[in-house]
């Protein structure tokens, strides 16, 4: 450890500090009595702040839920709004305990970050947008069209790619932030703006008449969007891992934030070794023995959230598709808790 | 060390400058090693420890990944670039975008900046209040919400391409840009290309020809007609020998956009427009002191010679002022090509948009990419130091100073 004192000489120089290799996640965080979560810097339905500075969305609850498990009070999270560039180095560099935004899990980012995905909390698909007034049906009428695009997505490259494969022309201008992307659409610097669906969905509520604009049918790659942690802190991995699995194993056994008391008398034994009345799985993770009554306390279950957030109880009115259960036709599935 | 009767008084600035300097002999030396010594330590450590940490993280290192592809496009590219590209390339096509819009905005920033000054210099009341309003109110912004400015501004102000402005039905200016016609080499190139540049060596010869008429023998030589016979004349007979030496393919509307000819996009002149005036601000603020740092003795001495106040400032005042202004200047062009980073705002792909921006989140590599990007900049910076030193000193020798 003779190391220490120029950690902080590193931090500044490279971004990286020596205790991020460290892994005490667990412990820095109930030490600091927070947790620090990576968000975006503003996309409804994901992560956004109202007009009193609170942070909500399908992101934020998942930060939220964490919370939640570890000190039972989900309000104990500072958000840390990233745009798509910054994001990895602020995991790397400890600025952040968990990044949840809207990020796409590929195999590049697994391996050559230092950082790995916890699981998937929005299937999504990357879309086109455009003016009504274009008069255009299909992204395969886009030829020669320019395209807005934030930088430092996988979007750039998927729009490179589906543009190449079906031998179209077109004009890319990428922006730092969505704010100044959507901006320039709205200018009408561009004829389209790309981005994930769910994305453009909520970024259509920010332009000034929503109804001018349409969404393409075409869906051109897969978006598995998902939280990050560091590498080399697996107790921590695996804290992030499970309460993404909790979220959707209590919308299976159809325990919502309400009935969660009521749930936890019954004398079901799944749902006693789920809420922890029965083994102690929690504290196997390093948390409490009622972890799961904690983060479905904070939060409620995964279709809760998904409603609230982006689903049919949200100005965003997103159908699940995907994102429903697996027994219900969709993709969510989680292992057992057993 | 001796005791000596008359000791000034313990200066602390004075000891440091003896122990850096060469005169205290080897104890100097000595701490120079130590100093170094240390440096060198602790940036070993900074390596080393990044090295170790990056391995114990699995993050990638090291600059392999500048030979992988890039699979993502650039809008404005000085060399051919394609998506199947290597990041090297984009490195490239990033750093030359940079260039481009600094030397462009130095040009500009230098031009409207002497013109402001002479404006605030100006005995003309309107002039002169003109120009304080415009220094004023310009550097009193911040640079990022001009630029944002002038980019809303300019398409605000555009219509889309199929509304496109037509100036003489070959170019075209709409929110896509200013689309002008290319030209496309002919037969009669190469003969054009080559009496263009004996065109411009013979002008050059002739200028130094007559500076040296002018100031060995006080002998006036009148240039300008065989200047402009030689750069126009010229090119524009063997035009007509060996018949046009291109042809220009015209911009024509295809589906959403223009097909053909060459085009600027509208973040570069957003960007160009937004340097450009805002520095010119400070330029025009170090002209006038450097122009107001010469005595004004030189001035009346030039009206009493008979000399115009233009001729004057020009012959006698600015080459003076010059020796004040060069330094500061040399500052405001650093600053504005540092400021050309700030390009992401508005999407226009420089380097730090392309490269530090894009190629980082897409490989990673924190460490290797802002080396580079910042090794980048310190060189810019260096070599436009250098080449203002260089003039500084050539000012300084013709002064006799």
């Amino acid at each position: 450890m003779k190391r220490v004192t120029l950690a902080l000489t590193l931090a500044l120089a490279a971004g990286l500090t020596a205790q991020a290799a460290d892994a005490q996640t667990l412990k820095t965080v109930k030490d600091r009595g927070m947790l620090s979560c990576g968000v975006s810097q503003g996309l409804p339905g994901f992560s956004s702040p109202d007009d009193k500075g609170n942070w909500t969305g399908l992101d934020v609850d998942v930060c939220r839920a964490i919370a939640g498990a570890i000190f039972n009070d989900p309000t104990k999270v500072k958000y840390v709004p990233l745009s798509a560039k910054d994001r990895f180095t602020a995991l790397q560099s400890g600025e952040v305990d968990v990044l949840s935004r809207n990020t796409t899990w590929t195999i590049s980012r697994d391996t050559s970050l230092g950082a790995n995905f916890t699981g998937v909390t929005y299937y999504d698909g990357q879309g086109f947008m455009v003016k009504k007034s274009l008069k255009v049906n299909s992204a395969l009428e886009l030829n020669s069209a320019s395209v807005c695009v934030q930088t430092g997505t996988t979007t750039e490259q998927n729009l490179a790619d589906y543009f190449k494969a079906n031998n179209m022309k077109y004009e890319v201008i990428a922006f730092g932030t969505n704010d100044e992307t959507v901006k320039a659409y709205e200018a009408g610097r561009c004829d389209v703006f790309t981005t994930d669906q769910s994305g453009l969905y909520a970024n259509r509520l920010k332009l000034a008449n929503p109804g001018d604009h349409m969404v393409l049918p075409e869906i051109i790659s897969k978006e598995p969007l998902g939280p990050m942690v560091r590498h080399g802190d697996d107790q921590w991995f695996d804290i992030v891992k499970w309460t993404l699995f909790a979220l959707i194993t209590t919308e299976e056994l159809g325990v919502t934030a309400k009935n969660v008391d009521e749930k936890t008398k019954q004398e079901n034994p799944e749902l006693k070794r789920v809420l922890g009345t029965d083994g102690n799985f929690g504290e196997q993770l390093g948390l409490s023995k009622d972890w799961v009554v904690r983060i479905v306390k904070a939060v409620g279950n995964y279709g809760e959230v998904f409603d609230r957030n982006v689903g049919a109880g949200s100005p965003l009115g997103i159908s699940r598709g995907l994102n429903n259960l697996w027994n219900k036709g969709g993709l969510q599935y989680a292992p057992p808790i057993r | 060390m001796s005791i000596e009767a008359r000791k000034p008084p313990p200066q602390i600035a004075l000891k440091i400058r003896r122990v850096l300097g060469g005169k205290t002999g080897w104890n100097g030396i000595a701490v120079q090693f130590a100093f170094a010594a240390v440096l060198g330590w602790i940036a070993y450590e900074i390596v080393s420890n990044a090295r170790a940490n990056l391995e114990n993280q699995h993050i990638a290192a090291g600059f392999g990944f500048l030979a992988n592809n890039a699979g993502f496009d650039v809008n404005q590219t000085l060399i051919s670039y394609t998506g199947s590209d290597t990041f090297l390339r984009v490195f490239l096509v990033g750093l030359l975008n940079t260039l481009v819009v600094s030397v462009v905005g130095i040009v500009f920033a230098t031009v409207i900046g002497f013109i402001v000054a002479l404006c605030r210099l100006s005995p003309n009341w309107l002039l002169a209040r003109v120009g304080e309003i415009y220094v004023e109110i310009i550097r009193n912004l911040p640079l990022l919400f001009q630029i944002l400015f002038w980019y809303l501004a300019v398409l605000a102000a555009l219509p889309n391409p199929r509304q496109s402005i037509s100036l003489l039905g070959i170019a075209f200016v709409s929110n896509r840009g200013l689309v002008i016609p290319r030209p496309i080499g002919e037969s009669g190139f190469e003969a054009f290309l080559a009496v263009l540049a004996l065109g411009i060596v013979a002008s050059l010869a002739l200028r130094i020809h007559a500076r040296q008429a002018l100031f060995q023998r006080g002998q006036m030589i009148r240039i300008w007609p065989y200047v402009l016979g030689l750069l126009f004349g010229l090119p524009l007979i063997t035009m007509l020998v060996a018949g046009l030496p291109f042809s220009f393919e015209l911009p024509q509307l295809k589906g959403f956009n223009f097909a053909g000819g060459s085009r600027i996009i509208p973040e570069f002149v957003a960007l160009t427009l937004a340097l450009s005036t805002y520095t010119a601000a400070f330029i025009a603020e170090i002209v006038r002191a450097g122009i107001l740092s010469v005595h004004s003795g030189q001035m009346e001495a030039g009206s009493s010679l008979g000399l115009s106040r233009g001729t004057t400032l020009r012959l006698v005042v600015v080459p003076q002022a010059m020796r004040v202004i060069v330094p500061p200047l040399t500052n405001q062009y650093l600053n504005l090509t540092k400021n050309s980073s700030l390009a992401v705002a508005i999407g226009y792909p420089d380097l730090v948009s392309v490269f530090a921006g894009t190629s980082l989140s897409q490989t990673g590599q924190a460490i290797e990419i802002i080396a580079m990007t910042m090794g980048v900049y310190l060189l810019i910076s260096l070599i436009t130091s250098a080449v203002m030193s260089v003039y500084g000193w050539r000012v300084s020798r013709s002064l006799g100073a």
